[in-house]
């Protein structure tokens, strides 16, 4: 597995390049926006039908990279499901699936804006949490250190010899780390965006995911 | 209808006109379901098609709309309304006229649904957005003509399809309106015919008096045209006398970033400063249509363009049309050349300039091809079915509809006559369900049957959505340029990819200016002027058209000749060494040179099928080079040949050439390509599978919409057999993969295939080792791109890199 290795607060964390982060020292793996449900959302509200296996595939990554890190804590960072009606309607299979990747592991769903409510599934369900010096929430706050969030989906441009790729991004700075979107059907926000360079510090880093995570001053 | 009405002999008398012989017969032949109308650009053809209806409606008795007209361009509608106005204010007829298009504000188009006139001017996406409303049936009340104008530009088009198929709704609304198509010269009229009845009703066809064959040559200039490139820069000079002694000139280019370099380029040699304009579509509407107001006037010189110029519009008095590199295809060269001079039984008058060597020859052979009015055209094949998908969402928001009922009044438009009920009830399944193997949506349909039998819209709010949607042009996603500050001038559009490759401090060309890129905000690209002398061209999509199969053939035919009289001597000269130290490729066979170069082994097979289906093969051979050990480094595809650059020679290229293993290996290669991604995308968007990229969805590049890109893998992945990616895959194979012509080779040479050892590149292979557009065989060749890139900023930036890490599988 191709890593990349980031420090935030003292703590040692590799970004991986599915856009999963993980937490060696406590054996804890972030994911965040997996927008489960997302394609019965947009039919339900007369929009197009989406291949609707976006659920199957983010849960097999998932799979792999709970395989992959050994992994015994899970934190879903926010945005897990498109909404609280997608949540309770996904098919059974895929609800069987979740619970069992769930099994033996200690899960925690945090809340985000798409899904602020419990949700019929097991594991602990918050606003957010602090473990260590490290602060899990959905979307990042202005004054924090050692703040882990998600939302945004932050995506990153380079233009490379060859031709621009574009690819979704961890960003980090002294202050805080925001994580990728992790779901199949999920876009991004350019790292240049004013939002994104408003939040992050001037000498920011953006990891770039893929076969290999590629780190880089963070484009803006 | 046999005669006009007197008034308008005597206003046809007053000015000097008689009524040409095929404007007559359109008049007597007025009660024809379907006609087709076959004339030369400034045959009268416009109003042969409208006279019928002027007689018709010149005695005021009719109410509401009469005469449907559909053109492909906005600015030819208004331009047509213009023209129609002299004849009805000077006879004083009491007829209304009005244009409908994108560009015709909401008030007057609501108005125009309750209050239609009488002759209403309007393009494919207009009218297929006026079935889509429930009260299309009496707007459309005591419709009797419609007239299809350029139809042979639309008839290559889904533009063309979409409108088609909604002409057959417009008949099934009023069984007797009779359909009238006027079109330029084309190879298979019949096949256009076939297009506009409506089936299986035949369609007469009516040809107009040619006219006198154009006067056409090649520019014959004191330099010889370079080995390679497109530019066509070392004719300017001669280009430019030639201006001189012109009224009008238009310079055709076959790309738009060809069009923007020329026009700098010959402004920069303009030392007495002639008026020369641009003209393309990437360019600001604004700065366009003062182009062409510039024109009529006749205020300019020449007017540097692509094809955006090549259809019927009047603009003023043309009288020299220059081609700058090779046609390609014979047709619409010959197209092309009639924009020249308007008069009718005049002469059109052209010049072919050659952009280097090799096209000298397709020049000649394009000659000889207009000559003998050899046209070319490779059939389009059965209707598109994203189309297809996109007028049944249409039909539903029109109001409830019959399966049966609709099926045969698609079959009853010719592209679609042999749609099978199943193919229909594929589509019918994807627009109501999506047709999924895995049955989501049952509970969200988009489409429901009611329990008469009835199809209908599950809820009524999306037929919204479905007219956002309409349409097929394909938009790629451009974004605006301006001149920074507030109010900054609009300049034109490029593309997404193309801004997201410029950091600032870059510098291209746009409009014949150059400049310097500063940011992007909210969506548009800032840039301000520059003083540079070279800029960074900008790439517009603009569509590089293959060789046609005609063209590449009477190629090969030339090259058998005993010497060449009729090339200039240095392109006679070059063949002929070639004669001597190779050989010239043949008719039924396949000739491969292999000859060390720089280190490495070369092979340049002169397949002559055409850039698009070169491409194809050159992807198809070098992975199976790969796949047999002979380490291929990279290669690049031209019109007629492709150079392979490895480390092994080709020895035994037969099992490479079998069709079938190309078929196969095509089939794997296919799944994962870009030019699929590509078409998916505009499939998709077609077929009403993923909505169109609207400026405002996108102004602030939110999270909330994602690639298409995502939902083709998804589908390849978990329902490769979807009806999605089978339409994707025949759009694919007829348009960019081109396999047809891959299929077309094959055939035609068999198993004669000659392969030549050299000892060094031969004349013929020496022009493509110039030639740019190299593709390198990949691999892990993007990571290592970004790698490497990664490395740089890092350093740049005073940081450490990243340690580079040992290639291991990764899990996804």
């Amino acid at each position: 597995m191709n890593t990349c290795d980031l420090t935030l607060a003292g703590t040692a964390l590799k970004a991986l390049g599915s856009g999963a982060l993980f937490w060696p020292d406590q054996a804890l793996l972030c994911v965040s926006d997996l927008h489960l449900g997302k394609a019965e959302r947009i039919a339900r509200r007369g929009g197009g039908h989406l291949p609707p296996y976006e659920t199957r595939d983010t849960l097999t990554r998932l799979a792999n990279d709970l395989e992959q890190t050994g992994a015994r804590t899970v934190i879903c960072l926010g945005d897990s499901f498109d909404d609280l009606t997608a949540a309770r309607s996904l098919p059974e299979d895929e609800r069987l699936w979740i619970t069992r990747l769930q099994a033996g592991r200690r899960w925690i769903w945090i809340e985000g804006n798409h899904d602020p409510g419990p949700v019929e599934f097991g594991g602990s369900h918050l606003g957010e949490l602090s473990q260590g010096p490290l602060t899990f929430r959905h979307i990042a706050e202005a004054g924090t250190h050692g703040e882990i969030s998600g939302h945004y989906h932050p995506k990153a441009t380079l233009a490379t010899r060859g031709r621009a790729i574009t690819r979704p991004a961890f960003l980090i700075d002294n202050d805080r780390l925001i994580m990728p979107a992790y779901g199949t059907y999920t876009g991004g926000l350019r790292s240049h965006d004013a939002t994104l360079t408003t939040l992050m510090r001037s000498d920011a880093q953006a990891v770039l995911t893929g076969a290999h995570p590629v780190r880089v001053p963070m484009p803006r | 209808m046999a005669t006009l009405p007197a008034h308008f002999t005597s206003w046809f008398a007053s000015r000097g006109w008689t009524i040409h012989p095929h404007q007559q017969a359109m008049l007597e032949r007025a009660d024809e379901p379907a006609l087709l109308l076959i004339a030369p650009t400034g045959g009268g053809k416009t109003l042969a098609g409208f006279l019928p209806s002027l007689a018709d409606l010149s005695d005021g008795e009719h109410d509401g709309i009469h005469t449907l007209y559909i053109s492909p361009l906005k600015a030819l509608a208004a331009d047509i309304k213009r023209n129609l106005r002299t004849p009805v204010e000077e006879m004083d007829l009491p007829i209304r006229i009005e244009d409908r298009t994108g560009d015709t504000s909401a008030t007057q188009k609501k108005r125009q649904r309750a209050d239609p006139p009488h002759i209403l001017l309007t393009t494919p996406e207009s009218l297929a957005l006026l079935t889509s409303y429930e009260d299309a049936p009496r707007m459309f009340a005591g419709l009797k003509r419609v007239i299809v104008d350029e139809i042979h530009a639309l008839a290559e088009s889904k533009r063309g399809d979409q409108m088609f198929l909604a002409l057959s709704r417009l008949q099934a609304m009023c069984p007797d309106l009779k359909r009238v198509g006027l079109s330029a010269t084309v190879e298979d009229p019949d096949a256009i015919a076939h297009l506009l009845a409506r089936h299986p009703d035949p369609c007469p066809i009516l040809h107009s008096d040619p006219g006198p064959a154009p006067d056409i040559q090649m520019l014959v200039t004191d330099e010889a045209p370079p080995w390679s490139g497109a530019g066509g820069k070392y004719a300017i000079p001669a280009v430019l006398e030639q201006v001189k002694a012109h009224k009008t000139t238009l310079i055709f280019h076959n790309t738009r970033a060809q069009a923007e370099l020329y026009f700098h380029n010959i402004w920069l040699a303009n030392d007495e400063g002639l008026p020369i304009g641009i003209h393309h579509g990437s360019l600001d509407r604004q700065q366009r249509e003062k182009v062409e107001q510039a024109m009529v006037a006749g205020q300019l010189k020449a007017i540097v363009c692509t094809g955006t110029l090549d259809l019927g519009i009047d603009w003023g008095d043309v009288d020299l049309i220059i081609q700058i590199g090779a046609p390609k295809n014979v047709k619409r060269l010959v197209q092309r050349i009639g924009r020249a001079n308007h008069r009718y039984n005049a002469p059109s008058k052209a010049l072919l300039v050659p952009a280097n060597r090799f096209e000298v020859v397709e020049c000649v052979a394009a000659l000889g091809a207009v000559k003998e009015g050899a046209l070319d055209g490779d059939p389009r094949g059965p209707g598109p079915r994203d189309v297809l998908c996109q007028h049944i969402l249409i039909a539903a928001a029109s109001g409830p509809f019959d399966a049966d009922t609709l099926y045969k009044e698609v079959t009853s438009a010719g592209a679609y006559s042999t749609l099978t009920k199943e193919e229909f009830d594929a589509c019918l399944d994807f627009c109501a369900t999506g047709g999924y193997a895995l049955r989501a949506y049952d509970q969200w349909q988009r489409l429901q049957q009611r329990t008469d039998g009835q199809w209908q819209l599950r809820d009524p709010r999306s037929a919204q959505r479905i007219r956002m949607n309409i349409g097929t042009i394909q938009d790629t996603d451009t974004l605006k340029v301006r001149f920074k500050g507030r109010g900054g001038k609009p300049l034109g559009e490029i593309e997404e990819g193309f801004a997201a490759s410029l950091t600032p401090g870059d510098t291209f060309l746009i409009g014949g200016q150059i400049v310097r890129y500063d940011s992007l905000r909210e969506m548009t690209v800032q840039v301000t002027r520059d003083a540079a002398k070279k800029p960074k061209i900008a790439t517009f999509l603009g569509t590089k058209f293959a060789t046609s199969t005609q063209l590449s053939h009477r190629i090969i035919e030339m090259f058998q000749r005993d010497a060449w009289p009729d090339l200039p001597a240095h392109t006679a000269d070059w063949l002929t060494l070639q004669r001597q130290v190779s050989r010239l490729p043949e008719p039924g066979r396949l000739l491969i040179e292999s000859f060390p170069h720089d280190g490495r082994v070369h092979a340049a097979v002169y397949g002559f099928a055409g850039r698009n289906a070169m491409q194809t093969l050159g992807l198809l051979l070098t992975k199976r080079m790969e796949e047999t050990g002979l380490n291929p480094l990279g290669f690049l595809a031209t019109d007629y040949a492709i150079l392979i650059w490895g480390l092994d020679p080709i020895r035994d290229p037969a099992p490479l050439f079998d069709i079938a293993s190309l078929r196969d290996g095509l089939d794997r290669w296919l799944a994962g390509n870009a030019v699929m991604k590509r078409t998916f995308r505009a499939s998709a968007t077609i077929a009403g599978l993923i909505e169109r990229n609207l400026p405002s969805n996108r102004k602030t590049g939110r999270q909330a919409t994602f690639s298409s890109d995502i939902l083709y893998d998804t589908l390849a992945k978990y329902d490769p057999d979807h009806l999605m990616l089978n339409i994707t895959r025949q759009e694919a194979m007829r348009g960019l993969v081109d396999f047809g012509r891959i299929e077309e080779m094959a055939a035609r040479i068999g198993d004669r295939i000659d392969l030549i050892e050299l000892e060094r590149v031969t004349p013929l292979a020496a022009p493509l080792l110039l030639e740019v557009g190299r593709v390198p065989i990949k691999g892990l060749a993007e990571e290592k791109l970004l790698a490497e890139e990664a490395a740089r900023l890092m350093s740049t930036a005073g940081l450490p890199a990243d340690p580079p890490k040992r290639d291991r599988r990764v899990p996804f």
